[in-house]
């Protein structure tokens, strides 16, 4: 069964939109960076693994000496040995070289597991910090075309598969590869004729081994995309699972997953079908050379040109040799499941902020921003070809509240996003106390300016923590009395916990209206110098919003706002009213004044008193 | 699955034959002197290798096959699972967790399926056979290989168990991590808006730290058991080899088999070796089922009732009957006695403060939660007699908060209604006044971003009322859905609002006095009872309370203007 993805996705504006810009390159360019972010991970443990890689040779030595000892034990221990029972000591050194080594192989690879381990853990620790400090720099543009499932599907499944590969494959893949060098070592050294017999199975590894790798790097890239939209479609379905339930969408959505789920298995089934080719490939070629060589080394012994322990010692290496291949191949699979995921991790690092942090950060003129902010012929848009906000100016004088109103899509949103810098003008500059927004530091320009939507996002915790949030190190007393500044403190008591009542997921325990106070009382306790509300009391019921307004008088007072809502009731403490159309300023004056005129503003005021009652 | 095991164990098999035959070869052609056996012998050692690839070959293939389909129908299954849970369940899980479900838990379960269980069959196969084999070749040393599996069952014992403890452990923290992360995707706005970067990524540095020292615990654990599982079989073949010597010295067995017995013997160390991460693996598949089962233990509380109303003959009589309802696991109630009526036809304002039980109130008509005690009925059934499409089918709902998906706008709009014409989607859009859909770039088949966040406020509010009004529901459940829009639009969609309401039983959750226009009957909800039901009109003449609740923002501006 099959959908049409494109038909219910729909159409996105960008085809790489949910890309990052490193994976619309080449595949060389994604490799390259893969290996420069393994290489820096890498770095810091450059000393430690040094030790580790002494344990493993140590390790892979004691194995290694095993078939050697067995050779010594049947062609020099054995002889004395028959000729007379007491002449065992060449056989009593080989039983305590192999007790040594026994030792040794169980020191080394405690030893070396526990430590690269430890290794490995660190690496992953690092990587997921980078690739989540880096998600939270990327701009909110970036996350609004990536969406949140395709970040999650990074920081988890992707982050899975490498884990993988450190938990247990890097100990085999480096053992497997040191052990077939040293055996291929000792083989020469043994009996040249007979080593170059089994060496001519060399070419052929390698060519099967190129086949596989390239082929098994397109599949597992498309198991990680596969994987991720699996993730996009369940996390929306579940986020939303009361629209879903509630408009009977379960079916539809079940054949979209199964879909989404099935395009998936093919992937990964393309992915081990390669394997499934390429591990028995490898045993046929290990096969048919040992065949050769018993054959061949048959005759050696035959013609006396060899002895009987040197054959069985080379037929013991030669398991060696191939065995591991075996295991080779085995962890081949985590090893490009994990390449496929660094790559895609390497893309979100070298995805460049599109609203980045000043290279020469500026500090404002006065230790705390007084609060001027300044539009200086700013343009933008979020698409190139269509501006939102042509040539625009405007300044709002410290400690002053303006309003902005206008019919939807005339800018009153871009205002705002643009002086909480989530995005930065296309042309012009924005400037808070006369330093331009993108020369502050971050920490500097988030203190100074806080937005309050109407989404109200609240995290899983306690009430009090998603106020704390506003300036994590506040007191208990602090959260209250924001809370109480408010006017949230009644509705918080009354809960079950009050202020320590778990709010759930998402808020969900919170109906719309008290998220919507709880995010104020956040707001609040940050105590910026410019406050912008973007329709933050929509969703409020009259008497809270009444409680809202008057705490908002004191609240705004002595600092900057910008004020957006439809209802006019929040704009009447304004200041300074200024109505948009089309990203244009077409009225600004004082409340009073505008609606004394007969301008857009006069307009909205008597619509808006007759709609109250 | 048994074609697997049989493929498998015939490789081992033809794996174990081949030193036989190099015995053969050392004790016959070679120490006999006859070209020809060598020959013969080799070109059976060669077909016994041939046969083991194809056998790997055979396999493999249908283990990737067999096992990614067993992934596959669990994952929808799980899915299908969540789906039908209802939303008391959903409140309390964290997504992360449900997430870290069906993608790592799966993963670690089919890699179970497809290499650890087969492994664990073939290598406990082949040490038997192994081991009969070295008790035929030479008992003494048999024994001596056969009794190292005492140590390796103790070692493996204890391995077991603080293996299933730990992973347990790592795999939660990587659900809670996950929820943090899935968290700060979507609250990055809030997060941003604060400054907050550097305090998220402490709390994401803490979780991942759990996660990371649970992963060095492991790592030591494992380092301790592999070791022991390795030195094992390298003790058995010290002795083995000196206590061969002695016999091949005192006649008890040949040099051929010596060979033999130390050659099969290195046969053993890769099934012993294995047995560490086969028990790990299957130590973390069993923790991740176990996981996996607490999802699809929870039996969904909410299901289909025996009965089906047909959408067309239904009439829209709405009853609330002595309803109560309290949240699964608190203890006050949210709602309590709530006797209302709402006649075909009719629509009823539901008035009262935030937190007063508006929104649970109406969530227990279309069933996204159940009523504690007392009933809710359409045209006189049960609503919990009914089967839960056909409830929903009846009953169109908008929410306050519309929730969109990353899907095109057709499919956002007609999410239940796969069959909706376009005559239906426009007139439900012009209802909406939610016509700016077509002006988008590529009208109906445009993707609005996740959650809708490319559209305004208002403007997703439109589309979830659109959505709600299309296919004509007999019974309309909107929770203060004009919120988010300016004074015009409002005005336009209550307009048009109005006409679809004059057929149409309406509950409506309102917060502005402009909207109560809509309604014939006006409910006020106090503290989750109703305190008085009748027409605007009559309430504001004589409940004061609800003058304070509705027209305080007449009076504020009045006196502020």
């Amino acid at each position: 069964m099959s959908i049409d993805v494109e038909a219910w996705r729909g159409r996105a504006a960008d085809e790489d939109a949910e890309r990052t810009a490193a994976e619309g390159g080449s595949a060389v360019r994604l490799r390259a960076g893969s290996r420069a972010l393994l290489g820096s991970l890498v770095r810091p443990h450059r000393r430690v693994l040094i030790v580790v890689v002494f344990l493993l040779l140590m390790q892979s030595g004691a194995e290694m000496a095993g078939p050697y000892l067995v050779m010594l034990g049947i062609d020099k221990g054995l002889p004395p040995l028959s000729a007379h029972p007491r002449h065992a000591g060449v056989m009593i050194d080989i039983g305590i070289a192999f007790a040594v080594s026994v030792v040794a192989a169980y020191c080394g690879k405690r030893g070396f597991i526990a430590l690269s381990g430890k290794i490995g853990q660190a690496i992953l620790l690092d990587l997921r910090n980078r690739v989540y400090r880096h998600f939270q720099r990327l701009s909110v543009g970036f996350h609004e075309r990536y969406t949140s499932g395709r970040v999650i599907s990074r920081l988890t499944s992707d982050m899975d598969s490498i884990s993988e590969l450190l938990d247990g494959g890097i100990e085999d893949l480096v053992l497997s590869a040191l052990s077939v060098v040293s055996v291929a070592v000792i083989l020469l050294v043994l009996d040249t004729p007979m080593a170059l017999v089994s060496l001519v199975a060399f070419p052929f590894l390698l060519w099967l081994s190129r086949w596989f790798q390239q082929n098994s790097a397109r599949a597992y890239r498309r198991t990680r995309e596969a994987v991720a939209l699996v993730i996009v479609h369940f996390v929306e379905s579940t986020g939303g699972i009361r629209a879903v339930q509630v408009f009977r969408r379960e079916p539809r959505n079940q054949e979209i997953f199964e879909a989404v789920n099935d395009e998936y298995r093919r992937a990964n089934l393309r992915a081990f079908q390669l394997i499934s080719l390429f591990s028995p490939g490898i045993k046929v070629i290990g096969n048919v050379t040992i065949a050769a060589v018993l054959t061949y080394g048959g005759y050696r012994v035959l013609h006396h040109h060899t002895e009987i322990g040197v054959l069985a010692a080379f037929l013991l290496y030669l398991r060696k040799f191939f065995e591991p291949m075996q295991d080779l191949s085995q962890f081949y699979n985590s090893l490009q499941s994990a390449t496929a995921a660094l790559e895609k991790l390497s893309g979100v690092l070298d995805e460049p902020p599109a609203v980045p942090e000043p290279a020469t950060p500026r500090a404002l003129p006065a230790r705390a921003a007084r609060g001027e902010i300044e539009f200086d012929e700013v343009s933008f848009g979020y698409r190139a070809d269509r501006l939102v906000l042509p040539t625009f100016d405007l300044r709002i004088p410290a400690g002053q509240t303006l309003a902005v109103v206008g019919a939807t899509g005339a800018g009153k949103t871009t205002i705002a996003k643009l002086v909480s810098r989530f995005y930065d003008p296309t042309g012009g500059k924005i400037r808070l106390d006369g330093v331009d927004l993108r020369d502050l530091p971050d920490e500097d320009l988030r203190s100074a300016v806080v937005m309050v939507t109407q989404e109200n996002f609240l995290f899983s915790g306690t009430v009090a923590d998603n106020i704390r949030f506003g300036r994590p190190g506040a007191s208990d007393d602090e959260v209250v009395a924001a809370a109480r500044a408010i006017g949230a403190d009644g509705f918080i008591r009354a809960l079950p916990e009050g202020y320590e009542t778990d709010v759930r997921k998402r808020g969900g325990r919170l109906s719309a209206g008290q998220r919507q106070l709880v995010a104020f009382a956040r707001a609040f306790l940050a105590d910026p110098a410019v406050l912008i509300l973007d329709e933050a009391t929509s969703s409020l019921d009259v008497p809270s919003e009444r409680l809202v307004q008057h705490a908002l008088r004191t609240i705004l007072a002595s600092r900057t706002a910008i004020v957006i809502a439809h209802r006019l009731s929040t704009v009447e403490i304004a200041d300074r009213v200024l109505v948009l159309d089309g990203g244009r300023i077409v009225e600004d004056g004082s409340p009073s004044v505008l609606i004394e005129g007969q301008g857009r503003y006069a307009r909205l005021h008597r619509q808006w008193q007759d709609s109250l009652v | 699955m048994v074609w697997m095991f049989i493929a498998a164990a015939g490789a081992t098999g033809a794996s174990i034959v081949v030193p036989l035959v190099v015995q053969r070869v050392v004790d016959g052609p070679v120490r006999h002197r006859q070209p020809g056996g060598l020959l013969l012998l080799g070109a059976l050692a060669l077909l016994l290798g041939l046969v083991e690839a194809l056998l790997i070959f055979i396999r493999r293939w249908t283990q990737s096959t067999t096992s990614l389909q067993m992934e596959y129908a669990i994952r929808n299954d799980l899915y299908a699972h969540l789906q039908r849970l209802p939303m008391s369940f959903h409140d309390r899980w964290q997504s992360g967790q449900l997430l870290s479900r069906v993608t790592t838990d799966l993963g670690v379960i089919r890699r179970f399926l497809s290499f650890g269980l087969i492994f664990l069959v073939v290598n406990l196969g082949t040490y038997i056979v192994v081991v009969l084999l070295l008790l035929r070749l030479y008992w003494p040393l048999g024994l001596v290989v056969a009794l190292s599996s005492v140590p390796l069952f103790l070692a493996s014992r204890k391995f077991t168990r603080y293996y299933l403890t730990i992973s347990r452990l790592q795999q939660d923290q990587l659900g809670d991590l996950a929820t943090l992360v899935e968290e700060s995707a979507q609250g990055i706005r809030v997060i941003k808006s604060f400054g907050r970067r550097r305090h998220m990524g402490g709390l994401f540095h803490a979780g991942a730290r759990l996660v990371h020292d649970t992963g060095v615990a492991k790592a030591r654990l494992l380092a301790r058991s592999w070791a022991e599982f390795d030195a094992v079989p390298n003790v058995t073949l010290a002795i083995v080899l000196v206590g061969g010597a002695y016999a091949v010295a005192s006649g008890g067995m040949t040099v051929g088999g010596l060979v033999a017995f130390v050659s099969l013997q290195l046969m053993l160390i890769w099934p012993i070796d294995s047995l560490g991460w086969i028990i790990a693996n299957g130590q973390e598949a069993m923790t991740a089922a176990d996981r996996i089962y607490e999802v699809f233990d929870v039996q969904p509380s909410i299901v289909d009732g025996p009965d089906r109303l047909v959408a067309r003959q239904a009439e829209g009589r709405l009853r609330f009957d002595a309803v109560s309802f309290t949240y699964p696991g608190a203890d006050v109630p949210v709602l309590r006695h709530i006797d209302l009526e709402v006649e075909p036809g009719e629509t009823l304002a539901i008035v009262g403060v935030t937190g007063s039980g508006k929104t649970s109130l109406v969530s227990l008509v279309p069933r996204l939660y159940d009523v504690t005690s007392g009933r809710i009925t359409i045209d006189g059934r049960d609503v919990r007699s009914l089967r839960l499409d056909s409830l929903r089918e009846i009953v169109g709902v908008a929410f306050e908060e519309p929730t969109l998906f990353s899907m095109s706008v057709r499919e956002n709009l007609t999410l239940g209604r796969p069959d909706a014409t376009d005559e239906e989607i426009a007139e439900a859009l012009s209802v909406a006044q939610a016509e700016f859909v077509y002006e988008l770039p590529w009208g109906l088949d445009t993707r609005v971003g996740e959650q809708g966040l490319s559209l305004s406020g208002g403007q997703r509010q439109r589309l979830a009322l659109a959505r709600a009004v299309i296919g004509k529901p007999r019974v309309l459940v909107l929770d203060d859905p004009l919120s988010a829009l300016d004074v015009h639009t409002e005005a336009l969609v209550e307009e048009a609002l109005a006409r679809v309401l004059r057929d149409t039983t309406a509950l409506i959750v309102v917060h502005r006095p402009s909207t109560v226009a809509l309604a014939d009957r006006v409910a006020l909800l106090r503290d989750g009872v109703i305190a008085a039901v009748g027409t605007h009109s009559e309430l504001m003449a004589t409940v004061p309370e609800y003058r304070a609740v509705l027209s305080a923002e007449a009076e504020t501006s009045r006196v502020d203007a």
